[in-house]
């Protein structure tokens, strides 16, 4: 298929749902409407309280904050997972004595510790930034350390014979592996961020996209929660989107599915 | 002897531990001498342990009786006068041509600004100049066989261990990787372990061709001197009349190692 032919049908799916919305929020099928805007608000107002959250400019200190909020969670987070996972694969007695309570963490759903954060952390950014980092690390935790255990046997025997001291080792062997297998979770754990300062905010704070949500819905503000939903799809898009550039850039060296060999 | 012995394995033994605890012995009183620029190839049947004993010859395995010396010295740890050229895939796929071959010289200490048009030079020399920004998995089976020869070749080893490296090309990729190798060699003449199951590919090589029986306990059945004239050319060498009275000669000893090789692996697979 064609690139504007699928543009065009991807284009369409929008324009269809949003009609169907608008359509069934404001016109009375059989003397019913069958949306209550109540409930379902309709997109005319949605799309007004975006331009206006835009035009008058309130939303960007809240996209400032849940972005600051992503990334600091996502650098913190990948910083210990990186660390803990290298130095759990290199020291396989540490890795047997932790593994439980390492399975046991990550078993917990991270939201119930929201609530501890704010009480130790406050109110501010530190809070939310706390919950990013428990989703990010067990990600770039777990990926590091398989990507450590499972180099190649042969390429470490060649770094060997080609005369590698153990600390070259580390450079050129085990850290672009470990690296490459983080990155290629980059995607999720960049997403996880984002999760945790979202919930974070809802949860509980004075600013940022998640708040925003709360706020209108503790007003029954409807049409401003789908606003709200609505600029975070976006900003998540861009971030993701961000990330795929610093991949291609990052993982040239990886053979991508559509690749011949030969 | 004139000439110093670049390898000497002296009965060595290697034996496994299996997971159930029973010992496995993969090589038996292995015996075998490298002369400094002497190019020896070890032909054997599937699993009769010739990967084994190069690996005890580059210090990856420890032999669990017998000696190994290098340069009459005996071998401690890793063999540090040897490059190896691995039969699997070898290359630091996160680094390009160019960079896999330089980082030879680079762990060495060679600053970077000097390793790179080295490296550079021997990619030229295994024909593969033009490749030097391609990651491993942008180049063919065969040129990443080159890239792995420039990669040991450049750090002038003065020992070359070879194990099976042209294995998983196609037959003529084979031979022409075979003429690049001696071309390569004839320049400096360094000792050669090469491990092969191609008996036609040993003869047209070496200069000496070591038989190995099959395995378990497998030992080394036969040597004979390979007195072709250098300098040689695979594909015509194979046409030569000396090449095939000997290709007879030996495959007569090695025939009957393959049938049992093959027996035995075909009787173990029926008992798991």
């Amino acid at each position: 298929m064609s690139r504007p032919t699928l543009f065009a049908l991807q284009a369409l799916v929008a324009v269809v749902c949003i009609v169907l919305w608008q359509v069934l929020t404001t016109v009375p099928v059989f003397g019913k409407i069958l949306l209550p805007p109540f409930f379902f608000s309709n997109p005319l107002d949605v799309f007004s309280q975006i331009v206006k959250w835009f035009s008058s400019g309130v939303i960007w200190k809240h996209l400032g904050i849940t972005l600051v909020e992503s990334i600091l969670a996502f650098v913190i987070g990948s910083l210990g997972g990186v660390l803990v996972g290298f130095w759990f694969a290199r020291q396989p007695l540490v890795a047997a004595v932790f593994d439980p309570y390492v399975k046991m963490v990550n078993a917990l759903p991270r939201v119930v510790l929201a609530p501890i954060f704010a009480l130790w952390l406050g109110l501010g950014i530190w809070s939310k930034v706390a919950l990013g980092v428990t989703l990010v690390f067990f990600i770039v935790f777990f990926n590091v350390y398989q990507g450590v255990k499972e180099v190649s046997r042969t390429v470490l025997d060649n770094g060997r014979m080609l005369g590698m001291s153990e600390r070259q080792l580390m450079q050129h062997v085990y850290w672009p592996s470990a690296l490459s297998w983080m990155f290629s979770s980059l995607h999720t754990s960049v997403g996880f961020a984002v999760v945790g300062a979202v919930v974070g905010e809802y949860l509980g704070s004075a600013a940022g996209l998640g708040y925003l949500i709360q706020q209108a819905e503790g007003m029954f503000d409807v049409a401003g929660v789908f606003a709200g939903m609505f600029v975070l799809s976006a900003f998540v898009i861009l971030i993701d989107y961000g990330v795929t550039l610093v991949e291609r850039r990052l993982l040239v060296w990886r053979p991508t599915a559509s690749d011949g060999r030969g | 002897m004139s000439t110093p012995t670049a390898v000497a394995l002296e009965d060595a033994k290697v034996a496994f531990r299996l997971g159930d605890g029973r010992v496995y012995t993969a090589v038996e009183k292995a015996h075998l001498a490298v002369a400094q620029g002497e190019f020896v190839a070890i032909v054997g049947p599937t699993g009769c342990g010739k990967s084994t004993l190069l690996n005890v010859a580059a210090g990856l395995l420890k032999p669990a009786a017998g000696s190994v010396s290098i340069f009459d010295r005996p071998l401690a740890g890793l063999n540090r006068e040897a490059g190896y050229l691995f039969q699997a895939d070898a290359l630091f796929p996160w680094k390009t041509a160019l960079d896999n071959v330089a980082i030879g010289l680079e762990i060495k200490g060679t600053p970077r600004s000097e390793a790179l048009p080295r490296a550079q030079q021997w990619l030229t020399s295994v024909g593969l100049g033009a490749f030097a920004n391609r990651y491993p998995h942008m180049l063919s089976g065969g040129q990443r066989k080159r890239v792995a020869l420039a990669q040991v070749l450049i750090r002038d080893p003065k020992i070359l261990l070879m194990d099976e490296p042209f294995g998983p090309l196609d037959a003529q990729t084979r031979q022409v990787m075979g003429n690049l190798l001696l071309d390569l060699w004839s320049a400096d003449r360094k000792a050669v372990l090469f491990v092969t199951h191609d008996l036609e590919e040993a003869i047209a090589l070496a200069d000496r061709v070591v038989i190995m029986s099959a395995g378990p306990s497998s030992r080394i059945i036969g040597d004979w001197r390979v007195s072709l004239p250098r300098p040689r050319d695979i594909f015509e060498v194979r046409l030569d009349k000396q090449f095939h009275e000997l290709h007879r000669e030996i495959w007569g000893v090695l025939k009957d190692e393959v049938m049992k090789g093959y027996a035995q692996s075909t009787q173990a697979a029926e008992a798991v």
